[in-house]
């Protein structure tokens, strides 16, 4: 749409869009002044006082840190499976024309298509038929399984607009099928993939219906939560881990905009 | 004149040399290494599990021993169609289509006036304020609303400060969507179904209004429609296909949630719920699979229906 420096917004839809912001981000925000909160029994507002103590009783806590431990450990061997396996589909299907492309990124958003629990049930029967025990490598199985579309998505995307007589030029200037890759094909969706890896991070960081399935004695960060927040028994602690995994997850999402926001720019692109 | 051999180069020889003339010389041998491993993750890990637990649905449950008979029957099935069942199936399909409409209904001002209005730093702003409570923990969203919505929490604060307690209470005292207080009813649920996937609606919505051209909407109010018309006879039809697309996951989520009813909402089950109950301590899979079925068929009707309205494009 091009843009039309005349025009200006009429009020009802300003105060329609403010309103629909203030929203989506105001009660996330209510999370920020609870981390803070002298009120341990309930969740009283506003808050009779302030104190940041909870912040050194939550540093204290051994279940926190393990929980916390297992979640970055699985995120980050999904976040390499998913990247490899993202990348490789993404290249097939946006160089090649073949029979079956379609129904292949049908595949691939499957997984995050289909409401969660279907993929967490499925997997979970699919571990009970094969006797595979629950442990750390099924929760991973899982996790991978639906990140591989969000490094795909990137990556197909910036596929797009990367030009393939790039690739060409480079074979046909001596260089072989890996230098090329070294040197043409990863400088040019680099960026891309990063963004992706970060958003299938923090995917897999989150993720807490499949995961409820997959895993057997294993609290991952969600399913602490999600344990505190079906049995409440230290509100305060609650309040804190919710604010740092809000700080968490938001630094790789605004790092992933500001990788590919500048991915119209990218080598070859105008051809 | 250089006989045909010499053009074609000697092979660069070494292990990768060769794999590499070999991946160039057969674009197919290539296709192939580059998808198995994908496809195999995908089709044996993902596929094969979704496959063995629909063919999960068709065997029965034998309800003296509660041990899985493994004879193919359609027993499970008519036990889904049971009344309590099908009162738990239409609950959810009534929810996911409320929350789905109020969520297009939240999202159009905001995505259209990102879409047309803002610019510069402030586009810049509003996809983020779309993508930062899209991507933040699902369950700290849950969380926040659990706050917001307890009886000595902001909202109940906000009304008697306002001296509605009285409108709140009226409001509670409704059949169905009432209850004792915000967070075991179904508006609680609601609100927080609406919150969890509204950003899942403004995006689609958002990027396909960015594709209307600016002079359509010109052209309209130049031909006498009012802005009320232009909004029903241009606008709506051009933004229905990013709608319909955003209305694919404020639907699929929605019908498979079983989080955010079971912490915020009464006791009545959802599908999800109902799938997770009956595979966990009953251990009922074939009933648990057979409910699994019918989000699948139903988005399976849905996605074929968004298809066909080009909602596809706009993803």
């Amino acid at each position: 749409m091009r843009s039309d420096r005349n025009a200006r917004a009429p009020l009802g839809l300003k105060i329609a869009a403010a309103g629909g912001l203030a929203f989506l981000h105001l009660p996330i925000l209510l999370i920020f002044v609870y981390a803070f909160t002298t009120e341990e029994k309930s969740y009283q507002w506003p808050p009779p006082g302030l104190t940041a103590k909870w912040l050194a009783v939550t540093w204290n806590r051994p279940d926190v840190w393990e929980a916390l431990g297992l979640s970055v450990r699985v995120a980050a061997i999904s976040t390499v499976v998913a990247m490899v396996l993202g990348t490789l589909c993404a290249a097939a299907v946006s160089r090649t024309r073949f029979f079956g492309r379609e129904t292949i990124s049908l595949l691939v958003i499957l997984p995050i298509a289909l409401p969660g629990i279907i993929t967490g049930i499925a997997l979970r029967s699919a571990f009970n038929i094969a006797d595979i025990p629950f442990s750390f490598w099924t929760i991973v199985l899982g996790h991978a399984t639906f990140c591989v579309v969000v490094v795909y998505n990137n990556a197909v995307a910036r596929f797009r607009r990367t030009s393939s007589s790039l690739i060409e030029a480079s074979m046909d200037l001596g260089a072989d099928g890996f230098q090329t890759f070294r040197h043409v094909v990863l400088p040019n969706i680099g960026t891309a993939l990063l963004a992706g890896g970060m958003l299938a991070f923090a995917l897999s960081f989150d993720e807490v219906i499949v995961t409820t399935f997959t895993a057997g004695q294993q609290a991952t960060l969600p399913i602490w939560m999600l344990e505190e927040l079906v049995r409440p028994r230290q509100r305060p602690v609650t309040n804190v881990v919710a604010m740092v995994v809000v700080l968490v997850t938001f630094l790789p999402i605004l790092a992933a905009y500001y990788l590919t926001r500048d991915g119209d720019r990218v080598a070859g692109a105008g051809k | 004149m250089t006989s045909p051999s010499h053009a074609i180069l000697p092979g660069r020889g070494g292990m990768f040399g060769t794999l590499s003339d070999a991946l160039w010389r057969n674009p197919r041998l290539l296709l192939f290494v580059m998808l198995a491993p994908p496809l195999l993750w995908l089709g044996v890990i993902y596929l094969g599990s979704l496959f063995a637990l629909l063919a999960q649905s068709f065997f029965s449950i034998d309800e003296f021993s509660g041990l899985i008979r493994y004879e193919w029957t359609l027993k499970t099935y008519a036990e889904l169609l049971r009344p309590s069942n099908l009162d738990i199936i239409a609950r959810t399909v009534i929810m996911a289509v409320s929350v789905t409409l109020a969520s297009a209904v939240i999202a159009f001002p905001i995505a259209y006036f990102a879409a047309r209005y803002a610019r510069g730093k402030w586009k810049a702003l509003f996809y983020l304020g779309a993508m930062l409570p899209l991507w933040s923990s699902y369950l700290v969203k849950i969380y926040a609303w659990k706050l917001i919505l307890a009886k000595e929490g902001i909202l109940n604060w906000i009304f008697a400060k306002l001296h509605l307690t009285a409108l709140l209470e009226a409001w509670l005292a409704l059949p169905v969507i009432g209850g004792n207080s915000l967070s075991v009813s179904y508006t609680g649920t609601f609100l927080v179904f609406v919150y969890v996937w509204l950003p899942y609606m403004i995006l689609p919505t958002q990027a396909a209004l960015e594709r209307v051209p600016e002079s359509m909407l010109e052209a309209s109010s130049d031909l006498g429609a009012s802005p009320a018309q232009t909004f029903r006879h241009v606008l709506l039809p051009l933004a229905l296909p990013g709608i319909i697309a955003g209305s694919i996951f404020t639907f699929s989520l929605t019908l498979g949630d079983y989080i955010i009813p079971q912490i915020i909402g009464s006791s009545r089950l959802f599908i999800g719920q109902a799938v997770y109950a009956h595979q966990g301590t009953a251990g009922n899979i074939p009933l648990a699979a057979a409910f699994t079925v019918v989000p699948i068929v139903i988005m399976g009707f849905y996605l074929w229906m968004a298809k066909r309205q080009g909602a596809f494009d706009a993803l």
